[in-house]
């Protein structure tokens, strides 16, 4: 076979492959500097705010690890919150065997990823909307599970007892957790998505019979993104415990609610991007924070905020403006410049 | 006797299951969206109902016939302005958007009408029974359920098989191009059927309402996985299929309760998942899962 020479004129004119390129260094250089600041916050500001970016960051991990789920790997699960409330509940486990919370959520986050390997050989029996109602019922059948347990509490929660004492020192080290299971969902998001496993996955969101076609493992790649959503919804449901030390109610936190709230926000900022997450879980942090005194008609407006956006904005507040400008903070596409 | 018992009176709770699932596979079948706010307007037709009874002081009767007109009126409109839309978008949006829809409905009527049940009774005919004998009871209301329920099924059937508009419907489902390019607009088809499954869920709504004697607005959420389990269970394009699968999960929950008084939710979802292992495409479904 002959290699055909191209004239020099059209060689200078080759298509290139980018990707990001300055962007990602600057991207990576922005975030690292966002992250730092936010970790030295528990020495700058009163403990409130510090309490109140908890709640921030584990909706970030939890939008982050719906948008991996939905916007790349083409999985709508109704049902993350199983894994929210086992994060929660085996924690109160490793902790009753003498590990610490802190290195326990690590830990339970592991536990959680391979109890969700055998759950999605059941799960990836349906697709689609079925796949919706069946992760959803898996989450039932694990609170019913749960709530049988004396040991935990039952049908009526428990306190964590087990918690560092000084006050102060307890809600830094657990400011400091969830901002590290926050980074770790966004950056670990990011990393699988340039990845060829996340170039596979986009293939599979796209068109998962084509994906396949090409060698595309389509179900081994959505069987790791189960797993590690899993694994990052747990982490989040094991700093929800934390942070108010202990769970409610199992009712709680296996409720359906944290599936509306990770559609909502990933709806809202954008699906299938790094950034929409985040931007996401902001925007309802605010929403929840300044209206939810109103009572439930907030709901009711997130409820129509959801369905207008997806209507009229698909893209999401930052998918519409990542769109229209080219910008991106986390870049994962392979952009062909002629 | 006990046995037999919990096997009648699951058949029995069947029946809402059935009828229930009817209007979510419809939807299903027709148009690939699957309705998450199938279960919220299960309950929405369930108060309009009882609010047309308490407040209008319409017959309990007739208040059936006024929920599913409503309802169906909405399921017009849903279909008009959001799901024709959201359909055009890809196959994420429609179910977004009945999520969102799924999260309206049961907090207006938190704000309407508070947390606190609103009553249906249906008089005496909620607790007359015909008495077999041995133990052994079937309750008139529930018997009229499943009776409703199979001839819901039956009109369906019989819709989508004998009559034109029937067959437009299953001819949209199988191929809407080829429909679109033999002159039908399509989008008047998805209308007819959001109208036929949203009267259909506040049959069941309010049947489900009287044969609780009440209704709450957050019941959606327990109803609308009932509904899918059943449409699972029966297997997708098949109406006989639904009663099997209502039968199938109400005789779970009824011998689960039979076992311990906390097991039914535990027992009816074990079971559906066991029959997701084996028999993905549900017991009366096509070899091909959808």
């Amino acid at each position: 076979m002959t290699v055909q020479t191209a004239p020099a004129a059209e060689a200078t004119a080759l298509p290139a492959v980018h990707r990001g390129g300055r962007a990602t260094a600057l991207g990576l250089t922005g975030t690292a500097v966002v992250l730092l600041a936010m970790a030295v916050l528990p020495y700058l500001v009163a403990t409130g705010v510090t309490a109140q970016l908890v709640k921030l960051c584990y909706l970030v991990a939890l939008a982050s690890m719906w948008n991996l789920l939905t916007g790349y790997a083409g999985m709508m699960s109704m049902g993350q919150q199983a894994f929210i409330g086992l994060g929660a509940y085996l924690l109160f486990v490793v902790n009753d065997h003498g590990l610490n919370v802190y290195t326990g959520t690590f830990v339970v986050s592991a536990l959680v990823a391979l109890v969700a390997w055998p759950l999605s050989y059941l799960a990836f029996r349906l697709r689609g909307g079925y796949f919706a109602v069946g992760t959803w019922v898996i989450a039932e059948v694990v609170r019913l599970i749960v709530v049988r347990f004396d040991s935990l509490g039952a049908a009526s929660g428990r306190s964590l007892s087990d918690v560092t004492a000084d006050p102060v020192l307890r809600r830094a080290y657990t400011y400091w957790l969830a901002l590290a299971v926050m980074a770790a969902a966004v950056l670990g998001t990011y990393a699988v998505l340039r990845s060829r496993l996340g170039l596979g996955l986009q293939a599979i969101r796209d068109d998962d019979t084509a994906a396949g076609s090409l060698g595309v493992n389509v179900t081994r790649g959505k069987r790791v993104i189960y797993v590690a959503a899993a694994g990052g919804c747990a982490a989040a449901g094991a700093v929800i415990c934390v942070n108010s030390l202990g769970v409610a109610s199992p009712t709680q936190i296996f409720g359906v609610q944290y599936s509306a709230l990770m559609v909502f926000m990933v709806v809202i900022g954008g699906i299938g991007t790094v950034e929409g997450p985040v931007v996401g879980a902001v925007a309802y942090f605010l929403l929840d924070k300044y209206f939810a005194q109103s009572g439930v008609w907030y709901l009711v407006v997130v409820g129509a905020a959801a369905i207008v956006v997806s209507l009229y904005l698909p893209r999401g507040l930052w998918g519409t403006l990542a769109h229209r400008t080219g910008f991106a903070v986390f870049p994962v596409r392979h952009t062909v410049r002629l | 006797m006990t046995w037999v018992n919990a096997i009648v009176q699951g058949m029995l709770l069947g029946g809402i299951f059935a009828m229930a699932a009817a209007g979510l596979s419809l939807i299903f079948g027709v148009m690939r969206i699957a309705n998450l706010a199938h279960g919220d307007l299960m309950i929405l037709g369930g108060y309009v109902a009882s609010v047309a009874a308490a407040h209008y002081g319409v017959p309990v009767p007739v208040t059936v016939l006024v929920s599913m007109i409503a309802v169906g009126a909405l399921g017009y409109l849903v279909q008009r302005s959001m799901l024709d839309r959201a359909m055009s978008l890809g196959e994420l949006t429609p179910m977004l958007v009945t999520f969102g829809i799924s999260l309206i409905i049961p907090n207006v009527l938190v704000q309407m009408f508070s947390n606190d049940a609103q009553p249906l009774s249906t008089g005496s005919l909620g607790t007359a029974s015909i008495d077999l004998g041995g133990g052994l009871a079937i309750g008139w209301f529930p018997l009229i359920t499943v009776v409703a329920a199979v001839a819901v099924l039956t009109a369906l059937h019989l819709f989508l098989h004998r009559t034109q508009p029937g067959r437009i419907v299953r001819a949209t489902a199988d191929d809407r191009t080829t429909v679109r390019l033999m002159g039908v607009d399509n989008r008047r088809i998805y209308a007819l059927t959001s109208v036929i499954a949203f009267a259909t869920v506040a049959l069941a709504g309010s049947l489900y309402t009287m044969r609780q004697g009440g209704v709450t607005p957050y019941e959606g959420q327990l109803t609308v996985l009932f509904a899918f389990e059943t449409v699972i269970i029966g297997g997708l394009g098949s109406l006989w299929g639904t009663l099997a699968g209502g039968m199938v999960l109400g005789i779970a929950q009824s011998v689960g309760a039979q076992i311990s008084p906390d097991l039914p939710l535990l027992a009816g979802h074990l079971v559906f998942l066991l029959i997701l292992v084996v028999r993905p495409q549900g017991l009366f479904g096509r070899s091909v899962p959808a």
